[in-house]
């Protein structure tokens, strides 16, 4: 059975200034457990800025953001920081690894921002994820020792890092090779299919919103009504 | 707190040659304040030193700090008094015997009567002002240091012959005395004395060594032409810091001027003080520079860390634990330039402390240094805090940045 995760309720984000610019207008959307959700739509259309939205970095001008039933609009910064670090995970289309630190180091961090779970643990959950992610043998290596697609499943790997319930995704494949975005694809996948989580992720591949349980349009900051899609 | 501290180290680590750089003008700015302070503090030191030991702690005269009322005014609402003179005469203390018992009864330390009185020294065809003080070198021991400053001769020379007198040195070679010269004292009302040089002295301060003239209390009241006058009281407090308030104390029981080594030095204190206060601003300019370059270095690595504060903020670190980050790195790089500074100046103090100079006022011949924990700790504590605070706007900027901006910029 699915749970509402994240819930947006008629949500806009204007930019202010001389001329107003609406980036999202007025958008429901729910994202429920199991799913794997795909945004499309071309570009500069809001993908992004929704994005942003449901991963409680941006802040609607009007309506609100719920994660887990919470209304967030009028959380401040650091309860929405604790929120992003407890409940959500993302990727990104560079894959923001912290250049000094190795894999593991990488992965390690949002662990120990959290605190939940001692070093010995956090040590053992990363290189379960590294292991998972066809790492072991790379968790020492920073990540300019690393190849595009490894640096981003390291990504993918700190993102899961505090086992979040959603793992939103922003263009994760846009860097890399046919091979790498497969992988890093079918990784997605998984953690959409694992037991109560969610996947949402930004794309204008056609070919991965084919992939996706389920596909939001986007058109100048407004949602067209869902599809669902065939899981390939 | 371990990701924090992690997290600086590391962006201090692998920026090595900023860090240094930064590391050494916080050194530079501590080493350089830690000498100033030891010199400054040193030499003033040295110098109260030298006039503490070449004064009485308090000088009491027969002088009155007020002059005594008219007795007419006593009398009568308004007075108006013409053609009056000074007396010339010193009256001296009046029962300066009993005045001295009195005061030994109370006073921390050791008091001894001194006769004072003008002269000129002649020898040789050579004159010069001198003060001649008759003093009784069995107390005068207890009240000063003129036995210890005696480079020819010795204090109990004086009871060698009645018109024994020490010379101070400065004075002996500006009329060329020596040792067994006879010096004649020439006093302004035409008195003459032939007096027998027994010792020289040195006391170090040149205004002394080249005016004073001691011969015992007998013979200078023959000299001033008064058989038992006493007008100085010489008093050594055991503690010198405490002889204002001992001369306060003197002055309100006997009436008589008491001056304390302090008060006779006020304006060379007072310059001190100003000295010091010069000082301080100094060091502190020294050490805002130094602040400079830390707020300089943290500026540029949080610029440089841009897209790092995105990520590290959008995957939940608070905006307190990212401000944190940096201001620790400000604080690493002021905690090594804090420890570097402190070898620094102590380098720079003892190759001072090498130096042979020649002073005009006193025959120091090393520049007098002072080493005290409390000018590292001044020195490092100031710099430590403009670190942190140099540190603290690039970072607090940093800490507010908004993750959305770096990262579509990035993408």
């Amino acid at each position: 059975m699915s749970v509402p995760l994240i819930e947006v309720r008629r949500a806009s984000r204007v930019l202010t200034g001389e001329i107003p610019t609406t980036l999202v207008a007025d958008v429901d959307l729910t994202v429920s457990s199991g799913e794997f959700t795909a945004i499309i739509g071309p570009s500069g259309s809001g993908k992004s800025s929704l994005m942003y939205l449901l991963g409680l970095l941006d802040v609607p001008t009007s309506g609100d953001v719920f994660v887990n039933g919470r209304a967030t609009r009028d959380l401040d910064d650091d309860a929405r920081a604790d929120l992003r670090l407890s409940h959500l995970g993302f990727v990104f289309q560079f894959h923001f690894l912290l250049p000094e630190f190795s894999a593991r180091d990488n992965i390690m961090l949002p662990m120990r921002a959290l605190g939940r779970i001692d070093a010995a643990e956090q040590g053992r959950r990363a290189d379960a994820l590294l292991d998972s992610l066809g790492l072991s043998a790379h968790g020492h290596k920073r990540p300019d020792q690393l190849s595009g697609g490894q640096r981003q499943r390291v990504a993918v790997a700190r993102a899961l890092a505090n086992e979040p319930a959603v793992l939103l995704a922003d263009e994760p494949t846009g860097n890399l090779d046919t091979v790498s975005s497969a992988q890093v694809i079918s990784i997605l996948r998984e953690v959409a299919a694992g037991e109560g989580r969610a996947v949402v992720i930004v794309t204008h591949d056609p070919g991965i919103a084919a992939q996706a349980d389920r596909t939001v349009t986007i058109v100048d900051g407004r949602l067209v009504p869902d599809q669902a899609t065939s899981a390939g | 707190m371990r990701l924090i501290f992690d997290i600086a180290f590391t962006h201090v680590r692998f920026r090595l040659r900023q860090t240094v750089v930064g590391m050494l003008g916080v050194a530079t700015g501590v080493g350089f304040s830690i000498m100033m302070a030891s010199l400054m503090e040193g030499s003033q030191r040295d110098f109260i030193r030298q006039l503490v030991d070449a004064l009485p702690h308090v000088s009491v005269t027969d002088e009155r700090r007020e002059p005594p009322a008219q007795p007419a005014a006593e009398v009568f609402d308004a007075v108006v008094v013409h053609g009056l003179s000074t007396e010339q005469l010193s009256k001296g203390i009046k029962n300066p015997y009993a005045t001295l018992a009195s005061l030994e009864a109370w006073v921390p330390g050791e008091v001894a009567p001194s006769v004072q009185t003008k002269a000129v020294a002649r020898f040789g065809g050579r004159d010069t002002a001198a003060t001649v003080i008759g003093i009784d070198p069995k107390r005068e021991v207890h009240v000063s240091q003129l036995a210890t400053q005696m480079r020819e001769g010795s204090l109990e020379g004086l009871f060698k012959a009645s018109n024994a007198v020490i010379v101070g040195d400065g004075l002996a070679k500006r009329i060329g005395l020596r040792v067994g010269n006879t010096v004649t004292l020439a006093t302004a009302d035409g008195r003459a004395f032939y007096g027998q040089v027994v010792g020289l002295f040195h006391s170090g301060v040149r205004q002394i060594d080249e005016s004073q003239i001691y011969t015992l209390v007998r013979t200078a009241q023959v000299l001033s032409g008064r058989t038992a006058l006493v007008n100085q009281i010489r008093v050594r407090v055991n503690d010198a810091m405490q002889a204002r308030e001992v001369a306060t104390r003197i002055e309100r029981l006997t009436g008589y001027k008491s001056v304390s080594w302090q008060e006779a030095h006020e304006d060379l204190l007072s310059a001190f003080q100003i000295r010091n206060a010069i000082m301080f601003m100094v060091v502190g300019a020294i050490l805002l520079v130094a602040s400079f370059g830390t707020y300089n270095i943290v500026s540029t690595i949080t610029h440089e860390k841009a897209r790092d504060i995105a990520i590290m903020k959008s995957l939940g670190l608070r905006e307190g634990t990212v401000r944190s980050i940096f201001v620790l790195e400000a604080g690493v790089i002021g905690v090594l330039g804090c420890l570097f500074g402190f070898v620094l100046g102590y380098l720079l103090c003892r190759g001072l402390g090498l130096i042979e100079f020649k002073a005009g006022f006193t025959d120091a011949t090393r520049l007098p240094l002072l080493y005290a924990p409390q000018h590292y700790l001044l020195a490092g504590g100031i710099a430590l805090a403009s670190s942190l605070f140099a540190g603290y706007f690039p970072a607090r900027r940093a800490a507010r940045v908004h993750p959305v901006e770096i990262i579509r910029g990035a993408s």
